[in-house]
Formats: C-alpha cells, structure tokens, sequence
C-alpha cells in the first residue's frame, strides 16, 4: 500500500512538473504553494525495471525528494525485461534489473554501461503442509539441495518420501500427499534468481532447464506474481513454491531453512543474505555483475541475488550530476530503509567500492 | 487479352462511380460550405477519426507482423505446430497455447450458450415484466465486473471448491473418460472454462434477447391461433426465425472468450502442455502474452510472443466479424418477416 500510494505521489509530481513548465506555473501553482518544488527549477529523472525492489525504491524516491526538492523521480516498475529494453533504447535515464545484463545484450549498446547494485533480495520457498504447521514452528521444515532439485524437477513427488522425512524428524508428514509445486507463470527476475540456484546444484536441471526469467518447467502451475504463487499455495494443501521473502513476510507464509554449501541448514533473514553477499566479496567483478547464489559461506542463505541500477558511464551536465547525487545517496543513506522493507542492505566493504565506481562517472557539460 | 480485359474492368467502373459520387459530395459540400463553416470542420473532424480508427488498427497489425518478424523466419510453418515452448533454448511452438485457447473457448461456450439462450427466452417470453427488467440488469452486470475480479474470485472460491467437491465427484463418476481423470489442483483448464462461461454469459445474453425481441409479434400470435402451446409457440416463431441472430450472439461470445486475459491467467494454472485431462493446468494465446511479455529480452522470445498476438488478431478479427454478419443477418430477416 505505501508503495502503491508512493507512486502516486511520483506520479502527481511529475504530472505537475509537466503542467507547471507549460502552464508557466500560473494555474497550478497556486495547488501547491506548500511545496517548494514550485520555487526551485526542477529536473525530472525517468527510471523503470524491476518489480522486485519497487517497494523500496518509491520509499528511496519519496525520502531523496524530501530532502532533494528541485529532482522528481519518476520510476515505472516495468519488470526487469522491459527495464534493460528501454534503458538500452534511451527512453529512461535510468534503468534497474534483478539480473546483470548478459554481455550479448551489453554488446547491443552503444554507450558503456554501470552497473550498480543497490540492495540484496533472498527468494524463500515456500509452502502449505496442513499437518506440520501446527505441531512445530512454522520454520522448520528443512530442505536439502538435492531434495529441491527434484521436487522441482517432478521426480520427488509426495510428502511421505523418506528423504524429506530423514531432514525432517521432527515433523509429522501426510501419509499420503502429493506435493504440488507452484512457480511464477509470468517472466520474472524471482524465477531467474531460483533457477540460476537450481542450475548450480543440480546438473540434470541445468541440462534440462536452464537458467532464465522464464524457463520450461517440467511441472508444476503456474501463479502470476508472488501474489498468484502465494495463493495457490495458500489454497493448495501440499503446495511448495518460491517467491521473494517479503512478499513471504508481509503474507506471513512459512518457508525452509534451505542446506547451504557448507552443510548448514539456513533461514534467509537479513542476516545470512548479507553473509552470502561477503562471500563473494573476493571474486566480486570490477563490474558488479554476479551471481551470488550458492555461496561458501557457513551462514550464508544459498537463494539470494543483488538488484541494479543501470546507468551510462557518460552522462549529459545538469542531470548527470543529480543522477550521479542520487545514487551516492542510494547506497549511503537510502541503506538504513532496506531492512524494515526486508531487502539486505550492502556489506560496507562494498559500499565502497560502489561509491567509488559511482565517482567514476563522466559528466560531458 | 483477358488479364487486360480483368484489370480494365474494375478501373472503370470505380471511375464511373466515384466521379457520380465525388460530383454529389461536391455539390452537398458547397451548400454546406455557404452555410456554416462549423459544419464542415465538425465533419472534416468525423471524418478524420472515422479515418484513424482504420489506420490504427492497419498499423497494429502492421506493428505485431513487423516485431513477430524474427519468430515467422525462423519457425515458419512449424510455429503453430510443434509444443516445445522454450524461452531458455529460444525455441518456440505454439500447439499448447493455441489448444489452451481452444479448450477453454469451447468449454465456455459450451456452458454459456444453453444458460444464456434460456435465461434471455425466459425473461423476454415468462417472466413477468418487473422481474424480467430487474435479472435483465443483474445478468448484464456480469459484464461491468472488472476480469481481475473474477480472477481473484477464481482463485479465492472457485478453485478451492473445484479441487475439494466438483472433481473429485467428476473423477469418481466420469473418471473413465481421460478429461475427468488425473490428479485435481482446482486450478486448470476447467477452472478457465468456468470462469470464462461466466463471462461471455451477459454477451451472449443479451444480444439473444435482443434478437428475441425483434421477433415480431404476428408471428408469435399466428402460432398461438393455430393452436400451439407456449412452448411450441418459442420453438416455432421465436427460436427458428432467431437462430441466425442467435448463433451470432454465441459466436460473439467465443469472440470474447478467445482474447479474456487477466482472470484466465489467474485461474489456467499456466503450464505450456498438453494434457487430455481438463483437470491439467494448460495456458491461453492471450495469458502466455500477458505473462511472459515484461520480462522477455531475447529477440526471438519477443518475436514468438508477436507472432501469437498475430494470430490471436486474426483469429478474433475473423470471428468478431462472422459474428456481426450473423447478428445483421438475423435482424434483417426478422424485420423483413415483420412486413411481410
């Protein structure tokens, strides 16, 4: 809902930016006499991509414009496809997606392109075990890697199997209960992060599935958004499924403690995300495009992915510094509202480093 | 000789023609022209947007061949007919979408044209006038609930009851037949035929009893004098001089059926296979677009979700305007029943 009410806000104020420089601001401005943009020349920046961090984005965009009056932001969460095609077309100043642009698509553009990654998001999974959830904390069930890979695959297909049992000893299973797996239906960077983790630890999905934003599943229904896959499992006694840990914390759905690399079972929280995002701090690329999933860390979250925003290296004058402007401040102050949202925010030690390829960015007057 | 003699004729007869007509436009236009200026620009601006609905809807087509362009390279002929859909490998096929869109139109209509039909006969002929305009309303408001509703009601209510009572009776009584058999998520292509009945039904409803309606009156009463009872009367004058106008309403609800996005994404379990059972989640032309679009960045992804937008446009295009045909058609024989 704040989200939503956010983006209103965006919305009016950049209808407003339109009408005032046409209108001279003679009619409107006497609305908002409140407001200081109305004294101040305001530059207006046009973003759109990601769904994913769009909650947290409105309340960085409303906050900055706090403090920022004379820059309106204007963010359309177009999905993290349709963010890098109109990124890559111009349309946006900039761009934001879950996924690093692949190089083919870093090849399309002319200009050279930053990555720069903003927060961390865990993706959870899911599910409605009728029985188990009210004999143990609703957290308990345990997953192995394996285990995931094939009930995702199809093969591992009822809750009485013994391998499920054997991880979880202390939950009474269903005699005799399908498991019924439910995943996005719509293309999404949620599924992209899931099946680039399955892609990893198992080699039978990785041949028969691949990683994408949206992939041949070999079973399963499909829900459109986190809300269509947290409904069927909701409604779907022995359903299981993936969406991101906020949707699962704002919809109170139980999910697993996942085995991570190290053999450790792991919940996602704040916590072991970061940890995931620091484990990688070694092999972190100059460009930041990485995947974070299935990292070495002994309470590291294996199912978690940093989000971008995309710029050019070479921006124009008097945008290109309040662009540049707002982005320090992203990655600086706008990291203490990621928390109550549920997003982890960056380990400092790549703040730093973010900051400093932020101040690396060419203003042409 | 006769290739000229073909491309001569209709040169010269659309001359003729529109010189007789353009000779008629410039007289009206000149008396108009002496009399008001607002008159000609009101109609130069009806004109103009009478003129824009054609271009826009060329260019949209114009738009979805161009994008689909990639897609009808490199599959040509065996896009619409192979049922690997793919985004991963880029590789794309058509049969599951285009069977989800078949099953789940069929199964709408099939609940929707025996309900409505009766529902309109009922009302326009039985029921008392007060309670025929009072159900008239509630059944037309059908169509003013917004299609994310019915989604969200589909998923809330409807799918839970399907799965709980509705299929496992089906399976236990029709489990022989392989679209009653497999296991049952509530969800599915059922769910998508049921919600999609429900949402043709007001269409379809309404232009019957309008068709109804236009059934004169003369021919009613000459079936009562020559001794028919009331249903007789409906079967003989109403029904079979309604059925052209009727088999239109239909067709103008499978119209709608073919292209209802959001609720049939919500309740269709989205899965691109094949599967006999009606139980088996399946995917619609429409949903595969809706899901999949925001998110696609491969070039050939794009094209193939083009290429079902295509076909889909045709499709819909052709049957919209069948439909109009049949409708027009069923007036104007009743009218014409009506002066005789």
């Amino acid at each position: 809902m704040a989200g939503l009410k956010c983006r209103w806000i965006i919305s009016f104020y950049s209808v407003n930016f339109v009408l005032n420089s046409v209108a001279g601001g003679l009619v409107f401005g006497a609305l908002e006499t409140s407001l200081k943009a109305d004294t101040v020349a305001t530059t207006l920046i046009n973003g759109a991509g990601a769904t994913f961090p769009f909650p947290l984005y409105s309340k960085w965009f409303f906050e900055y414009q706090k403090e920022n009056p004379e820059v309106q932001i204007n963010y359309q969460s177009i999905g993290s496809g349709g963010g890098i095609r109109q990124f890559l077309q111009e349309t946006v100043d900039f761009g934001a997606t879950d996924l690093p642009m692949s190089d083919a698509q870093l090849t399309k553009s002319k200009k050279s392109v930053l990555h720069i990654p903003t927060v961390l998001g865990a993706t959870v999974i899911t599910y409605n075990l009728p029985n188990a959830s009210k004999e143990s904390t609703p957290s308990a069930l345990k997953l192995s890697p394996d285990v995931v890979a094939d009930i995702f695959l199809g093969t591992l297909s009822n809750w009485n199997d013994s391998r499920i049992k054997k991880l979880n000893p202390t939950i009474s299973f269903p005699s005799d209960l399908s498991i019924i797996v439910a995943r996005r239906s719509d293309g999404s960077g949620t599924t992209a992060i899931f099946t680039d983790y399955l892609s990893k630890i198992s080699s039978e999905w990785k041949q028969k599935v691949g990683m994408g934003t949206s992939v041949n599943w070999p079973a399963g229904l499909g829900g459109k958004g986190n809300e269509g896959v947290s409904g069927i499992i909701k409604h779907t006694p022995g359903a299981i499924g993936y969406i991101e840990l906020t949707y699962a914390e704002s919809t109170h759905l139980p999910y697993a403690s996942i085995q991570n690399k190290a053999g450790n079972f792991v919940l996602p929280n704040l916590k072991s995300v970061t940890a995931a995002a620091e484990a990688f701090s070694n092999q972190l690329p100059d460009d930041f495009r990485l995947s974070i999933t299935n990292p070495d860390g002994p309470n590291a979250y294996p199912i978690s992915a940093f989000t971008y925003f995309l710029v050019y290296q070479t921006l124009q004058s008097t945008k290109g510094e309040k662009i540049v402007k707002f982005l320090k401040w992203a990655v600086t102050h706008g990291q203490k509202y990621a928390e109550k949202l549920y997003y982890a925010p960056l380990p400092p030690s790549l703040v730093r480093k973010v900051e400093a390829k932020i101040g690396k960015i060419n203003i042409q007057p | 000789m006769e290739y000229t003699s073909i491309k001569l004729m209709p040169v010269i007869i659309p001359n003729t023609t529109s010189t007789a007509k353009t000779g008629l436009l410039k007289r009206s236009r000149t008396r108009i022209s002496e009399v008001h200026f607002a008159d000609r620009l009101f109609a130069g601006i009806l004109k103009f947007a009478a003129s824009g609905l054609i271009v826009l809807l060329f260019s949209i087509g114009f738009f979805l061949f161009h994008t689909a362009l990639p897609s009808i390279e490199k599959f040509g002929w065996h896009f619409p007919f192979t049922s690997t859909w793919d985004p991963v490998q880029e590789v794309f096929g058509a049969l599951p979408v285009i069977y989800g869109t078949v099953v789940s139109s069929f199964i709408a209509v099939l609940i929707a044209a025996p309900l409505s039909i009766g529902v309109a006969l009922f009302l326009t002929e039985v029921a008392p006038t007060r309670i025929s305009k009072v159900l008239s309303f509630l059944v037309e408001m059908l169509a003013a609930i917004p299609s994310v509703v019915y989604g969200l009601w589909g998923i809330f209510v409807l799918a839970p009851k399907l799965r709980e009572t509705v299929e496992p009776a089906l399976g236990k009584s029709l489990g022989f037949l392989p679209f009653f058999s497999g296991p049952k998520y509530g969800v599915g292509m059922l769910a998508a035929g049921l919600i999609l009945a429900i949402m043709i039904t007001p269409t379809v409803f309404s232009i019957s009893k309008e068709v109804f309606l236009a059934v004169p009156a003369s021919l009613k009463e000459a079936a009562l004098a020559l001794g028919a009872t009331r249903w007789e009367m409906m079967k003989i004058s109403i029904l079979k001089s309604a059925k052209t106008g009727v088999f239109g309403a239909i067709i103008l609800g499978l119209g709608r059926a073919l292209g209802e996005t959001m609720a049939v994404t919500m309740v269709i379990g989205n899965s691109a296979k094949i599967s006999a059972s009606l139980f088996a989640p399946g995917q619609t032309m429409a949903s595969v677009i809706a899901n999949e679009y925001a998110e696609a960045t491969g070039e050939v992804h794009l094209a193939a979700l083009a290429e079902i937008g295509l076909a889909l446009f045709f499709i819909t295009f052709i049957v919209n305007t069948l439909a109009r045909l049949f409708v027009l058609r069923g007036l104007r024989l009743e009218s014409q029943g009506r002066h005789t």
